[in-house]
């Protein structure tokens, strides 16, 4: 519920960031459009770091994100995450198929991108660079915007939504 | 032989009763802790390797959450929302324990948490300990831990998520559960401080085992 909810808050929020150039970023390769990766800022001696963004395929064949890379990251793995019954499980979840038409969200609380092995300490407001590598579309180079470790949505994309009355990246789902 | 059959028939209605009002309490506090032995004796290390057990704990309530630092999401989000609920409370969080376990002792160095720790309220402690240790101790509290493994050998760790709540006698009271926010997770921990005093502009909770979006209570007046 919360996940859906998530979700969907950050798919109307990259709506909303849509017009605004500091809010938003997005890539084109091929069919594809990328919007917004973006990363939490980790503690300190924390070895993972997560990479958030959504994908849509404009095109008419279905593609596949089969990995990419981080500048900060020895790896870079594709999982998905669920809290079941308060027990929070992960596993594997690449590659994914888009399929014509789809939208593909990675977003905390489900399917992400894992950093594994972070050489460095991703802080709000950094930038990292990386590559999302596609079946078809090939490798593509983005940038992922580093928000608050608290951040559940993108800044910008989380300011149209209060919640609970506290500042954008204090709450967390 | 009629006394002792009125006999059987008493202990089996007895038993049944029994069964019957375990089940109406499990299934009425769905809680996978409320009904059961959660907690209790363990011994573990802090990051001096120092040997910290449940007596240590006692006479305080206690918090406890169970993470690891290679945990990409739940963990730093609950740290970070137990950290400025303290922030919130100001001296009266100096009145728990807020406790993190460590449930990857082979990654978790004292140095890691160490830093991992720094980032949160200082009054968070970190309990570490050898595998058999820790699997003692997330046994004791009933807090589901399993090791699954990922790409190129690596692994993860299927976590409880919960922060678990006990009295000063070390009596599980209540829990926060994931997904509740920040409101919850003050009001929570103020109740757990000061059960009976009622602190304006602070929120407090009639009821530690409420759930995500439930919250009993209020801001006190």
């Amino acid at each position: 519920m919360l996940n859906t909810i998530s979700r969907s808050l950050i798919i109307t929020a990259a709506l909303f960031g849509m017009g605004s150039v500091a809010s938003s970023h997005e890539y084109k390769a091929g069919d594809l459009t990328i919007q917004h990766p973006w990363s939490r800022a980790t503690p300190p001696g924390a070895k993972v770091g997560g990479g958030y963004l959504t994908i849509t395929n404009n095109g008419s064949s279905a593609d596949r994100l089969v990995g990419g890379s981080a500048e900060i990251s020895t790896r870079f793995e594709i999982h998905d995450m669920a809290v079941e019954n308060g027990i929070m499980k992960m596993r594997p979840a690449g590659p994914i198929e888009i399929t014509p038409g789809a939208t593909l969200s990675l977003a905390p609380g489900g399917k992400h991108i894992m950093m594994v092995g972070l050489t460095q300490t991703p802080k709000e407001g950094d930038t990292i660079a990386g590559t999302l590598v596609f079946e078809k579309a090939g490798t593509v180079k983005v940038e992922f915007k580093v928000e608050a470790l608290g951040a559940s949505a993108p800044a910008g994309a989380a300011a149209p939504v209060p919640a609970h009355g506290e500042a954008a990246g204090s709450h967390h789902h | 032989m009629i006394p002792r059959s009125v006999n059987l028939f008493l202990l089996g209605f007895a038993v049944f009763a029994m069964l019957a009002g375990v089940t109406i309490l499990v299934v009425q506090q769905w809680s996978p802790y409320r009904s059961f032995g959660v907690g209790g004796s363990f011994v573990m290390s802090d990051l001096e390797g120092r040997t910290v057990t449940d007596r240590d704990l006692l006479g305080r309530p206690t918090a406890i959450f169970f993470g690891f630092t290679f945990c990409p999401d739940v963990c730093p989000t609950t740290m970070l929302s137990l950290t400025s609920a303290m922030k919130k409370m100001g001296t009266v969080a100096d009145k728990l324990n807020v406790v993190f376990v460590s449930v990857d002792p082979e990654r978790d160095t004292p140095e890691a948490l160490k830093q991992y720790l720094a980032f949160f309220d200082p009054r968070i402690r970190a309990l570490t300990g050898t595998p058999r240790q820790v699997a003692n101790m997330a046994s004791a509290y009933r807090a589901y831990v399993r090791r699954s493994e990922t790409e190129d050998e690596g692994y993860t760790i299927d976590h409880e998520t919960s922060v678990m709540l006990f009295n000063s006698k070390g009596r599980i009271i209540g829990q926060i559960f994931h997904g509740e926010d920040e409101n919850a997770f003050l009001a929570k921990l103020n109740t757990l401080a000061e059960p009976n005093v009622c602190r304006p502009g602070l929120p407090t909770t009639s009821n530690l085992w409420s759930s995500a979006g439930e919250l009993a209570g209020g801001a006190c007046r």
